[in-house]
């Protein structure tokens, strides 16, 4: 298992990227896959930024990384505001132009590129995202 | 990132290089509202040199699409997009919001 701890600020993506990146390579994923796995991270460390940490300073991500079977579970911890994922609408992918509306994409992209998606918001603060993504599942 | 702009007399041409997330879509949107701010809205999007794309570029194509097909005026059209990226495109229905060239030359030509 590898686990790091990012400021949570958009200049650390690419790190994020790297680090989930690595992992998903030692399991031997596919490229498409490891892009995959690479955009739902950022986009979950997106929203955590953008959102748990809104006008928070010096909020921290914490990624643990573990690889079991065929199973990449990337485990992303903050403790900003608390988070209900059902608050957030599934985007109108089919929608026109004037129509069509971002919010809610990141999270309808992690549930698109990854086989698993879950929150937990523990009474002491911490939120826990997990996503799961395991090796020859399509997509 | 790095983005350079050429000007055609039918329209603009951005090249964008590296990668667009939310850290560098900022500087994607402030190319194309420089663009559209002087009056012009046809845009050709060339991907060729890019790496990767979150939904934060999403938003900033959104954004200037919309700004630039108002009035039938004109469009963003994209070339080159690299597969990974036109993956992630169609998965968020994006896809048939662009018009996508096989290479730059088409996509001028197309205005």
């Amino acid at each position: 298992m590898r686990k790091s701890t990012f400021e949570a600020n958009f200049h650390n993506l690419d790190d994020i990227r790297d680090f989930v990146g690595e992992a998903a390579r030692q399991l031997g994923f596919s490229e498409k896959e490891i892009y995959s796995i690479q955009l739902a991270a950022d986009e979950a460390s997106t929203n955590i930024i953008e959102h748990a940490y809104a006008g928070i300073d010096n909020g921290t991500i914490e990624i643990d990384c573990s690889i079991a079977d065929d199973e990449l579970k990337i485990v992303m911890r903050d403790n900003g505001r608390a988070f209900d994922p059902s608050s957030v609408p599934e985007p109108n992918v089919k929608a026109d132009l004037s129509e069509r509306k971002i919010g809610g994409l990141g999270m309808y992209l992690m549930r698109k590129l990854m086989d698993e998606v879950f929150y937990e918001s523990l009474p002491e603060g911490w939120n826990i995202l997990t996503m799961i993504k395991r090796k020859g599942a399509a997509g | 990132m790095e983005i350079t702009t050429k000007k055609f007399k039918s329209c603009d041409l951005v090249v964008v290089n590296g990668r667009i997330d939310s850290s560098t879509a900022p500087q994607l949107t402030e190319t194309l509202e420089g663009i559209t701010d002087d009056g012009r809205y046809k845009i050709v999007l060339d991907m060729s040199d890019l790496e990767y794309m979150s939904s934060a570029g999403f938003r900033a194509l959104l954004s200037s699409q919309r700004v630039c097909k108002r009035y039938n005026r004109g469009e963003i059209v994209l070339a080159n997009v690299p597969e990974r990226v036109k993956e992630a495109l169609e998965l968020a229905g994006f896809t048939e919001l662009f018009k996508n060239f096989n290479d730059a030359i088409e996509a001028v030509g197309n205005f």
